[in-house]
């Protein structure tokens, strides 16, 4: 149960995006233009980042939805699958096993990013613009994921849940819905 | 050294900020609506506590010395004050609420999972609100971001204590909105 009221046809962020509009304004803006916007990075591959993010924060909601988001844009589940099990033998190129190298260490702590790291993604073709996005974009998923689980919000088990908001995520990015989430709402139950 | 070509001169999250404009807008966006916003029965100087703790903990050294000069600021701490919160806050005269707000943001520094239903038990007990509650996890995992967006690019920081309490009073006037990112009178 989370410890705020939250309501209960959105689960894990969303819901604390529309309980709190004006901070939830700002996050999405970020990530919409650091996940969406212009980038030598694919889409694809920056939700990889924010997968990776999640899995070693091990927050599940949002392992599971950016897994989904990038799967949705890959048109794949292997690459998602396999760099959460192993960067290193993952099908993706060797820049962005760099990156994603950096990301896992955001992840643990910003002074883990160890000059080496960075030698080794620029060596690998990563442009500044691009190891600085990386680590944004991996600080940022540590503050969603602390932000999802330090207030208890629902994980749905479904995965059909997460499918859909993939493609939510695919079709709209991370702006909010124009319309609002009421559609989301079905008879006091959750709708897939 | 920065780990990537930031302007010479600038010091902690300024280098970043600079080489990249557009995601600076909504990060000082955040920053305002939280630490800043009138809006809130958490007083500034009390989100700026939250902040200058979770850094702490974070071990940021830029971040953890200018929030804690702010919250010093506001507050009317010393920077010893402000040690002695960083080092034991149950050992200091903040309030019972504030410690038990305390108490749930460096859970969250830990990760989001580690804050348990005690803990936002004995908050409530004490009279925290559920937005006070919200923000504090908000808070503390907005600084576990920009700690690693300082640190994870090697940015640089004056080593001096003194520059950040300096700087405070301006920094607190004029928030994290309308100030001019080049104006800092340091050289590195």
């Amino acid at each position: 149960m989370p410890y705020i009221p939250l309501v209960e046809h959105l689960p894990g962020i969303t819901g604390l995006l529309e309980y709190s509009k004006d901070t939830a304004a700002p996050i999405r803006e970020l990530t919409q233009i650091l996940l969406r916007g212009p980038s030598t990075l694919t889409e694809g591959e920056r939700e990889l980042i924010a997968t990776v993010v999640s899995k070693g924060n091990e927050c599940k909601f949002c392992t599971a939805a950016h897994t989904a988001a990038a799967d949705v844009l890959l048109g794949e589940h292997e690459t998602s699958e396999k760099v959460k099990q192993d960067i290193s033998t993952a099908p993706v190129s060797e820049k962005m096993k760099a990156l994603l190298l950096i990301a896992s260490q955001v992840q643990k702590g910003g002074k883990n990013v160890t000059a080496a790291l960075i030698d080794a993604a620029k060596k690998e073709g990563a442009t500044d613009i691009e190891i600085h996005d990386t680590v944004l974009i991996a600080a940022l998923f540590c503050l969603y994921n602390r932000y999802v689980d330090g207030l208890s919000t629902i994980t749905p088990s479904d995965p059909d849940f997460y499918q859909s908001l993939g493609e939510r995520l695919f079709k709209y990015g991370y702006n909010r819905l124009p319309q609002g989430y009421d559609h989301l709402k079905k008879n006091g139950v959750e709708q897939h | 050294m920065a780990h990537i070509k930031l302007q010479d001169g600038l010091p902690g999250i300024r280098g970043p900020m600079a080489f990249s404009p557009q995601t600076a807008k909504p990060l000082n966006a955040l920053a305002e609506v939280l630490l800043r916003d009138d809006n809130n029965t958490l007083t500034r100087g009390e989100r700026e506590l939250i902040a200058t703790y979770v850094s702490s903990l974070n071990d940021c050294f830029f971040c953890q010395n200018i929030h804690g000069a702010i919250a010093g600021h506001y507050l009317d701490y010393d920077i010893n004050k402000i040690d002695a919160v960083k080092k034991d806050f149950n050992a200091t005269s903040i309030s019972p609420k504030l410690k038990s707000l305390l108490s749930i943001a460096a859970s969250v520094q830990r990760g989001g999972k580690n804050v348990t239903p005690e803990q936002i038990e004995a908050a409530k007990n004490e009279g925290a609100t559920d937005k006070e509650i919200h923000d504090t996890v908000l808070i503390a995992a907005a600084f576990c971001m920009f700690n690693r967006y300082v640190d994870g690019l090697a940015t640089w920081a004056p080593e001096d204590r003194q520059f950040y309490v300096n700087r405070a009073k301006q920094r607190a006037e004029e928030g994290y909105i309308d100030f001019d990112l080049y104006n800092v009178s340091v050289k590195s």
